[in-house]
């Protein structure tokens, strides 16, 4: 289907592609060992937070939380303060986004492009402090909601409903699926509904592990774990360092020609040492991962040129997923 | 041969400021204990009095999460790589950077600021 009655309903339904080269080659003789791109830059505002801020206003009207006019508040500098603020924009709602004041300035500008009003939180506190700061306003603005994408469970169920039968129905032999964990909606939801379709089947998370200022707490306990993460949907967990995803990311548009952010490197990492191990094991896999955006976004940061130690320095610091 | 280990900044009080340290152990219960015995402390921050690992801690071996490849039981050998972090909300702000600009040039930059405007106010 290619016409829609509004954005709003150009949301999901994003291609599956082979990479044919960027697969591993097996033995002669040996079951196919193939990856599997999800295009999710193909979604309205050019990334897979459209599902679950579609989802988590439509549950909130439906629950009678938002009536037209209201406030949105949401903690998020990133896809999801994008992608709430064009659904905010379609549906007529004010959005507000909280994040650490020393954001890029492109980030702050395309943010207030797409309508969204902002409050900075200290940047010494980082993101934790940007979701502890937004819950603090919440209990002052009880008027204004919170959707709080950490905890709702309509993050999740967007990929539950949306994500995982798309998947399964494009590649009903998929063995692996991959994608990052952050809020860990998308991991959670589409490896709920995979786990009930497809017997055996590997859910992969891809954790970016960042230079060490952003770890910068003054306490173990004021550490952070999102409420929706369930580690038993979860079959493994890898950390991926900056370097590999850039790696990656650089790999990725020079074999296949598609060009992603760095988030979508350290999945891509993940999945070719899955894809590998089959390989070496003579298993038959079909691994699909998720390509969360386009590299746009990113370009300033100058990591898709120059060598890989250059690179690494100008994201270090840096949440780059 | 032995396991290297590294230690994230909140934690290097009890390494004496040292980022890697080296450990030995067939399992992270064991490599934690031979840590402890050197780094006193280290070992009641990462595991809670139930005898789990802290919900805020997170252990990768060769990259991956320990919870799933055993937690505390999960086997090591020698030339594996432990990396130990706390548990931080990503994922959704991409490139806030967190700190490009460190918390501490952040702070001795505002304080630098201030004393510009004190000096201003004075006049």
């Amino acid at each position: 289907m290619a016409r829609y009655d509004s954005l709003l309903d150009a949301c999901g339904g994003t291609p599956l592609v082979g990479l044919p080269r960027l697969s591993p080659t097996v033995p002669d003789g040996a079951p196919p060992v193939r990856l599997w791109a999800k295009l999710e830059d193909r979604n309205p505002t050019g990334s897979i937070k459209d599902r679950a801020a579609l989802f988590m206003v439509r549950a909130a009207e439906e629950a009678g939380r938002l009536r037209t006019g209201d406030t949105i508040l949401e903690p998020t500098s990133g896809n999801t303060g994008i992608s709430l603020a064009m659904v905010a924009k379609l549906r007529g709602y004010r959005l507000v986004c909280v994040m650490p004041e020393n954001v890029s300035t492109e980030r702050v500008q395309l943010l207030r492009m797409y309508g969204a009003e902002i409050i900075f939180s200290p940047a010494a506190g980082g993101s934790n402090q940007a979701v502890a700061t937004a819950k603090q306003i919440a209990v002052e603005h009880p008027d204004w909601v919170m959707l709080y994408q950490y905890g709702n469970e309509a993050n999740a169920r967007a990929h539950y409903e949306t994500t995982g039968p798309e998947l399964l129905h494009d590649l009903p032999s998929i063995t692996h699926f991959v994608a990052g964990l952050g809020t860990t909606g998308t991991l959670m939801g589409t490896g709920r509904y995979l786990r009930e379709k497809v017997e055996g089947i590997q859910i992969v998370a891809a954790e970016p592990r960042y230079g060490e200022l952003v770890y910068g707490l003054r306490n173990i306990d004021e550490g952070y774990v999102p409420e929706l993460y369930d580690a038993s949907v979860l079959s493994r967990r890898f950390s991926v360092g900056t370097r590999d995803a850039v790696l990656r990311t650089r790999q990725l548009v020079d074999v296949e020609g598609i060009f992603a952010g760095f988030s979508t490197g350290a999945i891509l990492h993940a999945a070719l040492a899955v894809a590998h191990e089959a390989v070496r094991d003579g298993r038959r896999a079909d691994v699909a991962f998720v390509v969360c955006d386009g590299g746009w976004k990113y370009l300033s940061t100058g990591a898709y040129g120059g060598t890989l130690a250059d690179a690494e320095d100008a994201l270090d610091g840096q949440l780059w997923a | 041969m032995a396991i290297e280990v590294r230690i994230p900044t909140i934690l290097r009080s009890y390494t004496g400021g040292a980022k890697v340290v080296d450990g030995t152990g067939d399992t992270l219960a064991d490599l934690l204990t031979d840590l402890d015995s050197r780094h006193g402390g280290l070992r009641g921050r990462l595991i809670t009095d139930a005898g789990t690992l802290h919900r805020f801690v997170n252990v990768y071996v060769n990259d991956e999460d320990v919870r799933f490849l055993g937690a505390l039981d999960a086997k090591l050998s020698d030339g594996d790589s432990v990396t130990i972090l706390p548990a931080v909300a990503g994922g959704a702000f991409g490139f806030a950077a967190a700190a490009a600009i460190s918390s501490h040039s952040i702070s001795s930059q505002s304080a630098a600021a201030a004393v510009a405007r004190d000096a201003v106010a004075a006049r």
